[in-house]
């Protein structure tokens, strides 16, 4: 009899080529994601006169660098130097390109399950920490370095110890006004943000199952904020209704053989997990950040942590989050005025969270300004035949092209310093979205609520008889 | 990538928890090639507004002690690049980001960990200053001020550092069985390939 396994345990075996002595494996990579900030990599397969292994496996995507308005005329010669450097790597090894002008570009961890290069049962690596992402799908999706992105390109395979398990079952409902963005600043804020470090984490439990495609890519994407690099969901139906005719997504016979495949990726009634966590999905409410590390999070009804009850070390951190964000101790953290609002990035630009804060938006004026970045350019004439995109537009706010902006800060897009940020990013570091800029993380719709009231607050009030 | 069995060095503290990589090197020294050198860019803003910040008292430290989770947050390697262009050869923390203590050692960097008391206690010694400091791959040791800490490292890990290796290298070796099993999968699980592109 075979042992019950975990979901990493049979996503794991179907990978493994070998394990040598010391107990690393060496997996198969089934899809390779590279973007402009794979150009060390590039260059170090120059320098050792090699090919990129399986172009057919190889998708660049610009986004990190991608301008957000005018692409015609990038006058900033480093950023147009990063997507050129893609483009002639796509060229020289042949890959598919998902280029600036492509109406297909975007975020990378949105342009592979919107195409259905994302697929349960796979292996995905891309350098870029959130390839968590992927695994909402049932995959085994991870963040890699330049140097090992090298390896990939050049051996289509990854070299990788394999991970402790960790299970986070959220059961019960999720109250209206409440997403997957809250669930994981959630146990992010609860468990710390190297909480799940060495593990991988597998999401289970009804509110799991109850969330969207693009609600348990939000979930899975912020495992990294929480140390994790693996985050994944056994497929269903809701995943497979997801993929059923995506343009790289199998057909016919094919994609029948794929469900039948995929509907054994779960995990067996009675495998062990490493470390196990329960959250009660009715428990959780609106949870935006206040300092500058993920889990430094509360309710929005929450207030600031004081330094002054703390222990030493403690305190120090929190009175250096604290000047840095330039709040004040013991205050609620509701009503804090914002400077700006962003919504995008790879954690909450898909149409759903474009559709939750334009029900927070319509027929409402932003106090603040804002930038609205869809997570692709699919996205974006989505949102537009839907006509999202007069709500933001008519709100004031700014609805701009695709790509990762003002999460990264890398495309010109910025907040400047001092100013502060209502984002649904995923990283409210020390000058993360601009030198000395202050940002606070929170769901869609507590970005559209932000921009309203131009104060950190509760949206749900502002739902009430919306449907989000 | 040249290995190493042991260094001395000069030890510097720098008592934060979660330097995050958009710390070690924000994002907007990214697009500057690895021969223009990445020294200059360690932990760049922190640095400029304060004064008397440990490492530029101490120019010459390689080893660097800090708090828990250090080195968290994205998978950007020019956050390693960074602190071995300014001369570290090792980072002793409580806790690492797993993607920068894995691109850490492919880039010759020992990520260190050790129990938070013992780092506690290394940080209250060093204070402001620098001390000497010798770090024994072989034997897991860090011998400072008299004191000797063991510490843990992935055994794999540990042999990539002393040997230098190149894991592009060590695979090339298995290229038959990276071929079998990819011709294996292609048969048995044909779905893994991309389909075929049909219009959006």
């Amino acid at each position: 009899m075979i042992a019950p396994q975990t979901l990493l345990d049979k996503l794991w075996k179907a990978h493994e080529i070998r394990r040598d002595a010391e107990g690393v494996s060496l997996l198969w990579v089934d899809r390779h994601l590279v973007h402009e900030g794979s150009h060390h990599a590039f260059a170090r397969l120059k320098e050792r006169g090699q090919r990129v292994y399986a172009p057919e496996l190889t998708f660049a995507v610009v986004d990190h660098y991608a301008p957000t308005r005018n692409r015609d005329t990038i006058a900033a010669p480093d950023i147009r130097r990063m997507i050129d450097t893609l483009d002639g790597n796509a060229q020289t090894h042949g890959l598919e390109i998902f280029g600036l002008r492509d109406p297909r570009q975007g975020i990378v961890h949105v342009v592979g399950p919107e195409q259905g290069l994302t697929l349960p049962g796979l292996l995905i690596n891309c350098g870029d920490s959130h390839t968590s992402t992927h695994g909402a799908f049932g995959a085994l999706g991870f963040g890699i370095g330049a140097t090992q992105v090298a390896h990939v390109l050049a051996t289509q395979t990854i070299p990788q110890r394999k991970p402790r398990a960790m299970r986070i079952t959220i059961d019960g409902r999720l109250a209206p006004g409440v997403s997957a963005k809250d669930v994981a600043l959630g146990w992010i804020a609860r468990l710390g943000t190297s909480g799940a470090t060495g593990h991988a984490i597998e999401y289970a439990g009804s509110a799991v199952r109850a969330l969207s495609m693009e609600g348990r890519m939000t979930l899975c994407n912020l495992s990294i904020e929480g140390g994790a690099r693996f985050g994944m969901v056994a497929p269903d139906e809701t995943t497979f209704a997801y993929l059923k005719g995506r343009p790289y997504a199998p057909g016919g016979a094919a994609w029948d053989a794929a469900v039948d495949d995929w509907r054994g990726l779960v995990t067996d009634a009675e495998a062990r997990f490493d470390r196990e966590v329960r959250l009660d999905a009715a428990e959780i409410a609106p949870t935006v950040t206040w300092g500058t590390a993920p889990d430094q999070a509360l309710p929005i009804d929450g207030t600031v942590p004081d330094p002054a009850g703390l222990p030493d070390a403690e305190a120090a951190k929190v009175r250096a989050a604290l000047d840095y964000m330039g709040l004040a101790p013991g205050r609620p953290i509701a009503g804090t005025p914002v400077d700006q609002v962003f919504l995008g990035s790879c954690t909450n630009a898909r149409i759903e969270d474009l559709r939750a804060a334009a029900a927070v938006l319509a027929g409402r004026q932003a106090k603040v300004p804002g930038l609205v970045s869809p997570g692709s350019m699919i996205v974006r004439k989505q949102a537009e035949d839907e006509g999202l995109d007069r709500i933001f537009i008519e709100a004031g706010l700014d609805w701009v092209a695709s790509g990762c902006s003002l999460c990264v800060g890398m495309n010109g897009d910025l907040v400047a310093p001092g100013k502060r940020c209502a984002s649904s990013t995923n990283r409210n570091f020390r000058g993360r979205q601009g030198r000395g800029a202050r940002t606070h993380l929170m769901s869609p719709v507590m970005v559209a609520a932000a921009a309203v009231t131009g104060t950190l607050c509760d949206a749900r009030p502002l739902l009430k008889d919306r449907a989000a | 990538m040249r290995g190493w069995d042991q260094h001395e060095g000069h030890a510097v503290a720098l008592p934060i928890e979660n330097i995050d990589t958009d710390q070690l090197i924000p994002a907007r020294f990214m697009s500057t090639p690895r021969s223009e050198g990445y020294g200059r860019f360690l932990l760049h803003d922190l640095r400029e507004g304060a004064q008397d910040f440990p490492l530029d008292r101490h120019p010459e430290a390689s080893v660097l002690v800090a708090r828990r989770n250090f080195g968290s947050g994205s998978s950007r390697e020019a956050a390693v690049y960074a602190l071995v262009d300014a001369g570290f050869r090792v980072v002793i923390a409580p806790s690492f980001g797993d993607i920068f203590a894995g691109n850490a050692v492919n880039n010759g960097l020992l990520p260190a960990a050790l129990p938070e008391d013992m780092v506690d206690q290394m940080i209250r010694s060093l204070g402001d200053g620098a001390a000497p400091v010798r770090v024994d791959l072989e034997a897991g040791l860090i011998r400072m001020g008299g004191a000797e800490h063991r510490f843990d490292l992935d055994p794999t890990w540990g042999l990539k550092l002393r040997n230098g290796w190149d894991d592009i290298d060590l695979t090339a070796q298995h290229s038959d069985a990276i071929a079998q099993f990819a011709e294996r999968r292609a048969t048995r699980f044909p779905w893994a390939w991309p389909g075929a592109k049909r219009s959006v």
